[in-house]
């Protein structure tokens, strides 16, 4: 039952039951931990991935349905954390405890793929997904909206 | 210099000068803070200590690294790099070449002397540490200027320092740190260090300079590592199911329906729980889910029953019967008397529910117990390495130097973290030395929600008695709840000689001059657990002494920051921050569309602000909205301003929360929330636009991590007046209540 999947541009076999949430997969097996675990629920955000360049909640995936699919985490955006979005976040300061930060990432990432340009409005709905509890969420939105100008 | 060099050295210097805090100059040094100059120029964070040690806290290699200790914790609040800084300040040091590494437990040096024990909470990491921290930078410095002199055959007098250099002007030469440290001798005492050879605020270089945060890098790429990222060889998965209400006991558990899952290696009964080993992380969690329905407690525990509505009307009763048993906290000349000759009174109640940590990463801890149990590593995030240590020790029934923590960056704290018992660490622990292996325990989000430990719920009762001119001249303030610090740090609450400074936070005058008051508390004690959390007691205290304030204002038609300023005349600082937040917000502006403003003002542990929040109401929803929110703080010399303003902006966040949405609700004393679904936090469509304004003063700096929050509910309580003329007393301000308010 093992599947087979790329991740962040590798091909990876993971062996664990198909009904498995990718996000243990992704973590445990694979060992790539810094996309988190936050409730297990898709409420939080905080396990937000690619796949096949659209974000998903990671917890709520089964990695049996992801025979195929391309996925990539925070580890996998850039090289040399030099994404826009990730230099856009630095510079606007935006990491407190950070524990949700890629999959805030992640997530404005994937929005900024689909709009280029967006208002204040669209980013407030698009990341409107992401919990973060250190409350820095003005200054993400200053973070895409500078990382909007870049990418 | 050619124009070529010139344009070269912009380009490396100079990324952009059009952002505030993208770049930092001051008096001709220029620290560059862009993501390309951050690893050249900016302190890392380190794994070990490397060169010569000069001082338990500071170490400095021949090739010019220095190595300097964090006592503090990092949970997001940025001490990891602020307590260092201000190391690193004294000593000269070449910011660039530093790296910090976490201290090692050791209480008799790295405490934070407010706990006299290694702990991080309180806001107080800056606050306490600065002078102390000051001195030990300037004591290593005068360690190298000496060395040097001798080397040199020159003065001590005759030489100065930059950064990471020992430079004798007279005769041009120079020797770095690093060079220094190869042939230093160190003595044993360390040297005195008068004030006057502290740097003046004006030569400081990085102190209120904003550097980088030495593990901001790391958290927008993955890279960070949080005790739950972490795996060991031949490390088991834990989970546990704790007691539904403390104290009450198993009965009994079906273990061969847990034991019989895929993956389970053994079934562990805890003393207040059940545990379930597991070969994977999946294993361990179907193991978690199937654990709910093969356990039967028992009976026992305080809690047994408590339902916190009818609690709350309870607690409400007995703050309002004046022949309650009480106890005084604090008491300025005569309330009763001067009370009762009063030409009018007013009095009215408050009422906080029971609210959530939520740090964003679930409870967890990883644990190496040797297989005969006499030793133990541990790897967690808490907020006190103290103890983590301690309790973990306790649980194994060894010595405490026997055990040796790692302390990890937390996703969150916010109080949680801070209990003496550290319950989730010793879960790795005691299932560590069940397995004989390394053992991973995570909780849930629904373990870390019904096992959370709460911010207590609380009734506030004022009383204020007004002569015939309607000046204030008497003040009573009770407030009936469950005590927290006997919960969560037993011996601190003897240390405090039995005064739960968590619970009665802010329940004083809050500097305001006015006479003849009396606080006075009822202790509930209840069952249900209790921590501090961000804010703690202000929030609920202060919600009650300023919206008590604000109604006393209108009902005598008068201006709340006027109110206000004439009962702060004696400090000159409050003054400053309610004008400065008045004129952010242009207070005497009426909004349109219905808006409305409302304020407050708090001296919380020396740290001075007022917030103004703009309201607008949708009166068939029971909806509120916080559109703006404007805060004037000043924290005396502010080490890392742009993070005392990010925590400021983080506080206000997490008063919104509390506010408008988060209550936890206890029936038959078992917590009723389970996940982010049925406890809302802020999201982002939730939060106002924040407007900070940091007031730089000379004075000693103060905390800056949790002193926003308690503004939020009575200055959103104040505008919600300003609109409706009605009064919001029980927080948060759910749409039923908003609704029953306008009813």
């Amino acid at each position: 039952m093992a599947t087979k999947f790329t991740l962040n541009g590798k091909r990876v076999t993971s062996s664990a039951p198909g009904a498995t949430p990718l996000l243990w997969v992704i973590r445990e097996e694979l060992k790539l931990t810094g996309t988190k675990f936050g409730c297990g629920a898709g409420l939080c955000g905080a396990c937000m991935v690619h796949v096949n360049g659209s974000r998903a909640y990671s917890c709520q995936t089964e990695v049996g349905s992801m025979a195929g699919k391309r996925i990539t985490t925070i580890e996998g955006i850039s090289r040399n954390s030099d994404h826009p979005v990730q230099k856009a976040w630095l510079a606007e300061r935006v990491p407190q405890c950070g524990y949700c930060q890629s999959g805030q990432i992640m997530s404005a990432v994937d929005l900024l793929k689909k709009n280029k340009s967006p208002t204040r409005e669209q980013i407030v709905e698009h990341m409107s997904t992401n919990i973060c509890r250190c409350g820095t969420y003005q200054r993400i939105v200053k973070a895409v909206q500078r990382a909007a100008k870049e990418v | 210099m050619t124009s070529a060099k010139a344009k070269s050295a912009r380009t490396a210097r100079s990324p952009s000068t059009s952002r505030r805090g993208f770049m930092v100059g001051a008096g001709g040094f220029t620290l560059m803070l862009g993501l390309e100059g951050h690893t050249a120029l900016a302190a890392t964070l380190g794994k070990m200590r490397a060169g010569k040690a000069f001082s338990p806290w500071i170490s400095i290699a021949p090739d010019g690294t220095i190595t300097i200790m964090a006592a503090a914790t990092e949970m997001g609040q940025g001490s990891m790099t602020s307590l260092p800084l201000v190391i690193a300040e004294e000593l000269d040091a070449d910011w660039g070449k530093v790296r910090i590494i976490p201290a090692p437990v050791d209480d008799k040096i790295y405490l934070n002397p407010a706990y006299q024990m290694m702990y991080t909470a309180g806001s107080n990491a800056v606050r306490v540490h600065f002078p102390r921290h000051r001195i030990f930078g300037a004591q290593v410095r005068k360690v190298l200027l000496d060395n040097a002199a001798k080397k040199l055959g020159v003065p001590v007098d005759e030489l100065t320092t930059g950064p990471s250099v020992v430079i004798h002007e007279k005769s041009k030469r120079r020797l770095t740190y690093g060079q220094i440290a190869a042939f230093a001798e160190v003595p044993e005492k360390a040297p005195e260090i008068k004030p006057e050879q502290l740097k003046k605020p004006a030569d400081f270089r990085l102190i209120g300079k904003d550097v980088m945060r030495v593990e901001l890098p790391g958290k927008v790429n993955g890279s960070v590592k949080y005790s739950i990222d972490l795996q060991m060889p031949g490390m088991l998965y834990g989970v546990v199911l704790r007691e539904p209400i403390e104290g009450a006991g198993l009965d009994k558990v079906d273990e061969a329906k847990i034991a019989n899952l895929p993956g389970v290696v053994k079934v562990v009964k805890l003393p207040y729980g059940v545990g379930v080993l597991a070969n994977t992380a999946w294993e361990a969690f179907a193991a978690r889910r199937a654990l709910d329905g093969a356990v039967a407690w028992g009976k026992k525990g305080d809690a047994q029953g408590f339902d916190s509505e009818k609690g709350m009307d309870q607690f409400s009763a007995d703050a309002r019967n004046l022949s309650h048993k009480v106890s005084e906290w604090t008491k300025d000349g005569n309330f009763a008397d001067v009370f009762a000759k009063s030409a009018s009174t007013m009095e009215a109640e408050w009422r906080n529910d029971l609210a959530y940590h939520a740090q964003m990463e679930p409870l967890n801890a990883v644990a190496l117990v040797a297989p005969d149990g006499s030793s133990a590593e541990l790897w967690c995030g808490t907020q006190s390495q103290t103890t983590a240590q301690q309790a973990s020790a306790k649980a194994l029934g060894i010595d405490r130097d026997k055990v040796k923590v790692n302390d990890m960056l937390m996703g969150g704290g916010f109080g949680r973290r801070g209990h003496r018992d550290t319950e989730f660490i010793v879960d790795a622990v005691l299932l560590s030395k069940e397995a004989k292996r390394p053992v991973k325990v995570m909780w849930t989000r629904e373990d870390d929600i019904k096992n959370g430990r709460f911010r207590p719920m609380s009734v506030n009762y004022l009383r204020a008695g007004f002569d015939a001119g309607g000046k204030i001249t008497s003040w009573s303030h009770r407030v009936a709840g469950d005590r927290v610090t006997p919960y969560m740090d037993p011996v601190r609450y003897e240390q405090s000689k039995g005064r739960d400074g968590i619970l009665m936070g802010g329940a004083d005058m809050n500097g305001y001059d006015v006479p003849n008051h009396l606080t006075e508390l009822i202790y509930k004690d209840t069952g249900v657990r209790t921590s501090p959390l961000r804010g703690t007691g202000n929030i609920a205290n202060r919600f009650a002494s300023e919206g008590f304030l604000d109604e006393i204002a209108r009902k005598q038609g008068k201006d709340p920051i006027e109110v206000r300023l004439a009962l702060l005349t004696k400090l000159p600082r409050a003054q400053k921050v309610l004008e400065t937040v008045a004129k952010m917000a242009d207070w005497k502006r009426k909004r349109a569309d219905g808006r409305g403003l409302g304020v407050a003002y708090i001296d919380y542990t020396g740290t001075y602000l007022a917030g103004i929040a703009e309201v607008s109401l949708d009166r068939r929803a029971g909806a509120i909205k916080v559109h703006d929110f404007w805060c004037a703080i000043d924290v005396g010399i502010a080490v890392q301003p742009d993070n005392v303003v990010a925590q400021t902006e983080s506080s206000i966040v997490y008063g919104i929360g509390l506010a408008l949405m988060e209550t936890v609700t206890v029936k038959g004393g078992v917590v009723q929330q389970s996940n982010f679904y049925d406890y809302s936090v802020p999201r982002m469509s939730d939060v106002p636009s924040m407007h900070i304004e940091l007031i730089k003063t000379a004075n000693a700096p103060s905390g800056a991590g949790q002193m926003a929050t308690p503004l939020v509910q009575p200055a959103v309580a104040g505008a919600f007046a300003q609109i409706t003329g009605r009064y919001l007393r029980h927080a948060p301000f759910t749409p039923e209540r908003v609704k029953r308010a306008l009813a």
